[in-house]
């Protein structure tokens, strides 16, 4: 025996390393026919590793506090060496993971990977979600710029719909009768203490729930159910090396965007980040024109397009509330979109468009035609989801094939 | 393990027991945790009153203020414009402002002051907390008053919010008493003094 078996061997007798190295890597057995759309799982880690980071970095030279926050950003732009590319690695890594995860979801929605037995992987990931959100809406206040804080403002009002209590609720969250520094300072401790150790737990259990009963993948079968002698499915390659290795080619095709955002157009044009966030926090100066950062532009959209404020937070609630039924709406056959009837395909088209136009409207300013359109796209959003038992059932599914195609 | 000779009922009564005792110890150890995030006892003293001269303050002209860190808008109206405010009923969400927590019991329900000409409110849309623009009635064709520029909410000139825009309440008045004819004095309540 080797001098590196032999350790090998020391360390398995105390510590299951062997073992839980082949049961997550080396011997999962995970469908051969994975596509392109599996890239962004594995994307989703790769930038939550560049969140944390590099997030860990900037905290080496930012002061949370009232008077220091916008000045201490300015500085690690400024004079930090490198700064800039830590601070641009992460408020463009922001955009990016919601960029993977929305296509992350979508995969699961055209593929089924949502339905039985992979309820609590989709649930495990609509938390993942959420908790993202939050971390997102944090952390874009701590550069304190004029729209970190009224963004801040919009959102933590939304809690003043509340009957009764909204009023000591917003003051107890902001923790002072306006947003001011202590609301930054509790907002930074959840933003690197709290919220990335709950994030991390819920990766972990999302890919605890998905190892234990297998990834889906484009047919939307299972391969457990063609085993060879040794109990291994006919239509699994081991993860590691095989989707390791493609994985790596989705890194590089990813890193390869990722770097010309960050190099040529870090604030891409006011997307990324938004032009009044390069003036000072200043409480009684509303910029002209409030408007989130991209990607909670579409539930934004459903919150005014509801004319009335306590149904609005309710609406936009809902919103995000019915993705966490979707294993329990869709009634269909068949799980993928291949074997699926034609109208899928229509419902699943224009539900893409309802969240695009959603998404636009929520970065413009409100006209009456812009609600009305808003209004005719959250009636499809709800529709979508709230039909979902009956159309999904609806149609002639194509025949289910016994083993994955590729 | 056997479990012969276990009294089921006791041990039952011990779980619950413990379970109860220590879900109360959880919640007393919450308070701290939860009590720790309320406005602390400098921004409480940061919450001092603002006195607001009005003898500089011509017709239909607006003052802001800051108080509590928010914007606190004090406009003096024309005899004309509060005539104009007791006919508009049906434009508005609650003309007669009968939600009662967005005003003082010792302001009028319909113009929202206490001396008829001044008009005391807290800038902040109520919708969604931004800061909304002040319109004279020579300048727009609504009949002035305050228009939020985030979601288009529309405010006349006693601050009751119109029918068809994002928020449902009208503005604030804040606590507010006059010292003498000429100084108002914001946060303390009338008769408070």
């Amino acid at each position: 025996m080797t001098k590196m078996a032999q350790l090998m061997q020391w360390v398995d007798e105390r510590f299951p390393a062997t073992k839980v190295w082949n049961e997550h890597i080396a011997e999962y057995y995970a469908p051969k026919n994975f596509n392109f759309w599996y890239f962004f799982g594995s994307l989703a880690l790769l930038v939550l590793v560049n969140q944390i980071l590099t997030g860990i970095w900037l905290t080496m030279n930012y002061t949370p506090s009232g008077e220091e926050a916008y000045r201490s950003v300015e500085f690690i732009m400024r004079d930090v060496d490198w700064g800039w590319l830590l601070r641009y690695m992460h408020s463009t890594g922001a955009s990016a993971f919601f960029v993977v995860i929305y296509l992350h979801m979508f995969r699961g929605l055209i593929y089924g990977s949502f339905r039985k037995p992979r309820e609590l992987v989709w649930l495990f990931g609509m938390i993942i979600f959420v908790l993202l959100m939050a971390e997102a809406f944090m952390g874009y206040l701590l550069p304190w710029g004029n729209m970190s804080y009224w963004g801040a403002q919009v959102i933590i009002n939304l809690f003043s719909a509340v009957p009764y209590y909204g009023a000591d609720i917003t003051e107890w969250i902001r923790g002072d009768f306006i947003i001011s520094g202590a609301t930054l300072n509790r907002f930074f401790a959840l933003h690197v203490v709290a919220l990335p150790m709950a994030l991390l737990l819920m990766v972990f259990l999302h890919l605890v729930a998905l190892h234990k009963v297998g990834s889906n993948n484009p047919d939307g079968i299972e391969i457990k159910k063609y085993k060879d002698e040794n109990g291994i499915p006919l239509d699994g390659i081991p993860f590691h090396p095989y989707y390791t290795v493609k994985d790596i080619v989705g890194v590089a095709g990813f890193l390869f965007i990722f770097c010309l955002i960050i190099f040529f157009a870090p604030e891409m044009n006011g997307f990324f980040l938004e032009p009044p966030n390069f003036t000072p926090a200043d409480p009684l100066k509303t910029p002209a024109h409030i408007a989130p950062v991209w990607y909670f532009t579409p539930f934004y959209s459903v919150l005014r397009a509801v004319p009335d404020q306590q149904l609005g937070v309710i609406a936009m609630a809902a919103s995000l509330i019915i993705l966490f039924f979707l294993p329990w709406l869709d009634r269909s056959k068949v799980k993928s979109i291949r074997y699926k009837h034609w109208s899928f395909k229509l419902w699943l088209a224009l539900f893409v468009v309802a969240f695009v136009i959603l998404g636009y409207l929520g970065m413009k300013g409100p006209t009456p035609m812009r609600t009305l359109v808003a209004q005719i796209a959250t009636v499809y959003y709800f529709a979508f989801f709230l039909l979902m038992p009956w159309w999904s059932r609806w149609g002639a599914t194509k025949p289910v094939p016994e083993r994955v195609t590729h | 393990m056997s479990n012969e000779g276990v009294d089921n009922g006791k041990r039952r009564f011990l779980t619950l027991a413990t379970t109860a005792v220590g879900a109360v110890g959880a919640g007393f150890i919450a308070v701290p945790f939860l009590g720790s995030w309320k406005p602390s006892a400098k921004a409480q003293a940061a919450g001092a009153p603002v006195e607001v001269p009005l003898n500089k303050l011509a017709e239909g002209q607006m003052v802001k203020v800051e108080w509590r860190g928010k914007p606190v808008f004090v406009v003096k109206r024309s005899s004309a414009v509060i005539d104009s405010l007791k006919n508009t009923a049906q434009q508005l969400k609650d003309p007669q402002s009968e939600n009662a927590e967005q005003q003082p019991e010792y302001v009028d329900t319909v113009i929202r002051s206490i001396r008829p000409d001044v008009l005391v409110l807290v800038g902040i849309c109520t919708h969604l907390g931004c800061v909304p623009q002040h319109k004279k009635e020579t300048e727009v064709e609504w009949g002035g008053g305050f228009f939020c520029p985030c979601h288009g909410s529309r405010f006349d000139l006693a601050g009751r919010v119109f029918s068809g825009v994002p928020a449902s309440k009208n503005l604030e008045v804040p606590p507010y008493s006059y010292i003498n004819d000429d100084n108002i004095l914001i946060g303390v309540d009338e008769g408070a003094a």
